[in-house]
């Protein structure tokens, strides 16, 4: 029983991690352009869309 | 002849908006700095994106820009009074480029909406689900109590985070006494979680959290998918020039100039009127003389003359000279605003449709829920236990959730779309497919619509390549239509230059070169001599000297594809007519063409009256139209379909938009929508056939969170496998990537 105390919150936690960056991602507007930024891999000196 | 559309015999322009329009386009964000959207359809590649941001910030006063691959958009950051030189700017480089709404520019907040709540379904599914299965895999009592509590835990907030989409559209048709899906979807939802909350409270065996959750999951990609295909349609459409004047250049009584937006110009006002613009509202020529293009207004195809005094209705293109003109109307009561409350008063008519899903939903909730009402009272009286008599009843409506009947519409009607985007057709809403498979009669506009809006020259008389250079050569020192028209028939690049060139508005061009004068315009103008056979039918003719030496004729051109669309259409058994504004004869050559029956000079009410006519009489009418005069009967149809070039407020009317030149969209539209329709009812055949199968083991109370948790998935699974064959059943065309991505390249004719 004492490993779920240690099992079960670091599951959640992680699947919490993964939603967080998927927020973060989403907010910072990196699937505006998702065909843009398969492109943009191409070229030097760009930043990411979220340094306007 | 920057940007020649590729097949156009007539080059396009891209009007080049003044400085003003790009002011009144921007809006203000944050410290001082204006932000501006352009649209630039021939952004194609991560090189295209490069160049044109480096273009850009190298020009003074602006702050950032950003080119964006997915929408063709450039964002411009700027400061100053004065826009920076934005468009010039990138059509130098070769991007013609046009100014966007400015809402049109903002980041879809639905879109984000969606995406965060699936998000967070997903985060809770994917754990509940774990947890679940531990629990079916035979953990101890105290083991499951525990796991279900923190199921609870992670299913109260997902529930109320991104099952408030379902639980707001629910409520809002209850309040108006409707049903659609929503309302078992909500009902299910609730009740599952409220059950499994008290099972989890008294330690019971069975909870459904995972159920419950991962039905909301499900739906929610549905609905994303739905909102996502929406949106790039919207946004596609939305991308396309404008063709509606956004100001005026007003001249003051004190002789100084202002820009002023439509809606501030007041009858009275002069407005200088430049070559190129649109009449901003309804007006009265104060002065000069120009040809103006009625195409969109009327849907007649020649230019005509406008003189002191003529009257214009909004929306009409001033061809060739700049004119002062009077504002007679205010832009509420001019012509463009009569035809939106035409719209509106057609629109009314319409909204009776009821959407497929909808119609599904009113029958299958009170069936669902009475069937669930019924085992709850056979257990009750069966043996008394209340709580196995709602265990149950819960049961029967998890099982019978509308998942893959949520799942069934939206995911065909995605495929669907998508395949019609790559055919270069935007569909707005999902119940327009449902519409258009239903078909029985369809209406085409002619100008603009089945003809290709640029005519097609012939010559006659002297057709030998120095005539012919020479009067390409006079042509091209005129603005005029026909001159461009002709001018683009000279071999290129040919050196002739004459020692004086002046344009009689109305009249022609003249030339003088050595000892001769050169005329090319009017026939009687032109040609002293005008009695020739060949000059009676001719619309401009060139002269050496006062003798008719070559003559063309203007045709209409058909649209490519024209009529192989209209043998298409007839074939799968709809009724083809022509329903044009335009004069009898013009109307009547084309309609010879394809062999259709046709209806000319019809006015705007004309129209409308016609297609509420033909559906008084049971029939299903799509209507296929681009000018401001269709936009009308474009809202009276069931369903209707306008070309890119289409006028704004037609554009806007319509339920699908073409993008390609060709008018095969129109039957392609088509045959996909009677696929989807098919597909559509296959799966609800297979929704009720699973429910038939599931329904008699909830109502025997043999279901198991693990059976309702396998049955969803499976049925939802089969539900997006079946809508994924439409692309195998609408025959595929060769496919050429490049050039579906590939909007037509589009401008104003000058």
């Amino acid at each position: 029983m004492i490993d779920f105390f240690f099992l079960v919150p670091i599951a959640i936690g992680l699947g919490l991690a993964g939603l967080a960056s998927f927020m973060w991602t989403l907010k910072s507007g990196q699937y505006d352009d998702l065909e843009g930024a398969a492109e943009r891999i191409l070229f030097e000196g760009e930043l990411g869309p979220g340094s306007d | 002849m920057s940007c020649c559309a590729p097949g156009a015999e007539l080059c396009l322009h891209q009007a080049s908006p003044a400085d003003d329009e790009i002011l009144l386009a921007s809006r203000a964000v944050h410290d001082g700095l204006r932000q501006t959207d352009l649209s630039a359809p021939d952004i194609r590649c991560g090189g295209c994106l490069q160049q044109i941001e480096t273009a850009l910030r190298r020009l003074e006063g602006v702050a950032e820009a950003r080119a964006n691959l997915s929408n063709r958009r450039v964002r411009v950051l700027w400061r100053g009074d004065v826009p920076p030189p934005l468009i010039p700017t990138l059509r130098a480089i070769g991007y013609p480029a046009h100014v966007n709404d400015v809402d049109a520019g903002e980041r879809d907040e639905v879109r984000t909406q969606l995406l965060r709540a699936l998000a967070v379904a997903g985060f809770a599914s994917s754990n509940i689900m774990l947890l679940s299965v531990s629990v079916w895999a035979g953990a101890e009592a105290e083991t499951r109590d525990l796991f279900h509590w923190i199921s609870a835990l992670i299913a109260l907030p997902t529930l109320l985070y991104s099952g408030r989409i379902f639980l707001r559209s629910a409520w809002r048709s209850l309040k108006y006494g409707r049903t659609n899906m929503d309302v078992p979807i909500s009902i299910g939802v609730l009740l599952t979680f409220g059950m499994s909350l008290y099972e989890t409270i008294h330690h019971g065996p069975y909870a459904y959290f995972d159920a419950a959750v991962s039905l909301l999951f499900f739906l929610l990609i549905g609905r994303t998918l739905d909102h996502v295909m929406r949106e790039r349609a919207r946004q596609a459409v939305g991308g396309l020039a404008r063709f509606a004047a956004r100001g005026a250049l007003v001249l003051r009584p004190d002789g100084t100039r202002a820009y002023l937006p439509v809606d501030e110009i007041e009858p009275g006002m002069t407005i200088l009127l430049a070559a190129g613009d649109r009449v901003p509202v309804n007006a009265r020529v104060l002065k000069g003389t120009s040809e103006l293009d009625h195409s969109l207004v009327s849907g007649e195809s020649a230019p005509q003359q406008a003189f002191e005094g003529a009257e214009l209705q909004a929306g009409i293109l001033n061809l060739t000279a700049p004119l002062t003109i009077v504002a007679t109307a205010t832009a509420d009561h001019s012509f463009l605003a009569d035809m939106r409350r035409m719209m509106e008063a057609a629109e009314t008519g319409r909204s009776a449709y009821r959407r497929i899903a909808d119609r599904a939903a009113r029958l299958y909730a009170p069936l669902v829920h009475s069937v669930a009402f019924l085992s709850f009272l056979g257990w009750m009286l069966a043996t008394g236990d209340a709580h196995r008599a709602i265990t149950i009843a819960i049961a029967v409506l998890i099982v019978t959730c509308p998942c893959a009947l949520g799942l069934a519409v939206p995911m065909v009607h995605v495929v669907a779309a998508r395949r019609l985007f790559d055919q270069g057709i935007m569909i707005k809403h999902g119940s327009a497919l449902e519409r258009l498979a239903k078909i029985d009669v369809v209406i085409f506009d002619k100008t603009g619509t089945l003809t290709a809006g640029q005519p097609r020259i012939t010559a006659s008389g002297t057709t030998d390549a120095d005539t012919l250079g020479l009067a390409a050569t006079l042509a091209s020192h005129s603005r005029h239509p026909y001159a461009q028209a002709v001018a683009a028939l000279g071999p290129d690049h040919q050196q002739i230059t004459f020692d004086r060139v002046s344009e009689y508005p109305g009249k022609g061009v003249e030339a003088r070169r050595g000892g001769n004068v050169y005329r090319l315009g009017r026939p009687d103008w032109a040609a002293s001599d005008g009695e020739s056979a060949d000059i009676c039918d001719a619309t401009v003719s060139f002269a050496i000297n006062g003798v008719g030496a070559t003559h063309f004729r203007l045709d209409d051109t058909l649209r490519t594809g024209a009529p192989e669309a209209v043998a298409t259409i007839r074939q799968s058994g709809v009724l083809v007519e022509i329903l044009s504004g335009d004069r009898e004869q013009r109307v009547r050559d084309i309609a010879r063409q394809l062999g259709l029956t046709w209806k000319s000079n019809a006015r705007p009410s004309d129209k409308v009256s016609h297609v509420s006519a033909l559906k008084q009489t049971g029939k299903t009418v799509l209507m296929v139209g681009d000018g401001l005069n269709d936009a009308p009967a474009l809202r009276a149809a069931d369903v209707s379909m306008a070309p890119a070039s289409a006028s704004d407020i037609g554009r806007n009317a319509a339920d699908l938009v073409f993008l390609r030149d060709s008018l095969e969209a129109v039957p392609q539209a088509i045959a996909i929508s009677r696929a989807a329709h098919a597909l559509v009812r296959q799966n609800f055949a297979l929704a009720i056939a699973y429910n038939i199968v599931a329904i008699p083991l909830a109502v025997l109370g043999v279901v198991t969170p693990l059976l309702a948790a396998i049955a969803m998935s499976l049925s939802s699974v089969t539900v997006v496998a079946n809508a994924l064959r439409l692309d195998g059943r609408v025959q595929r065309e060769p496919r050429d990537s490049h050039r579906a991505a590939e909007p037509v390249m589009l401008g104003v004719l000058k």
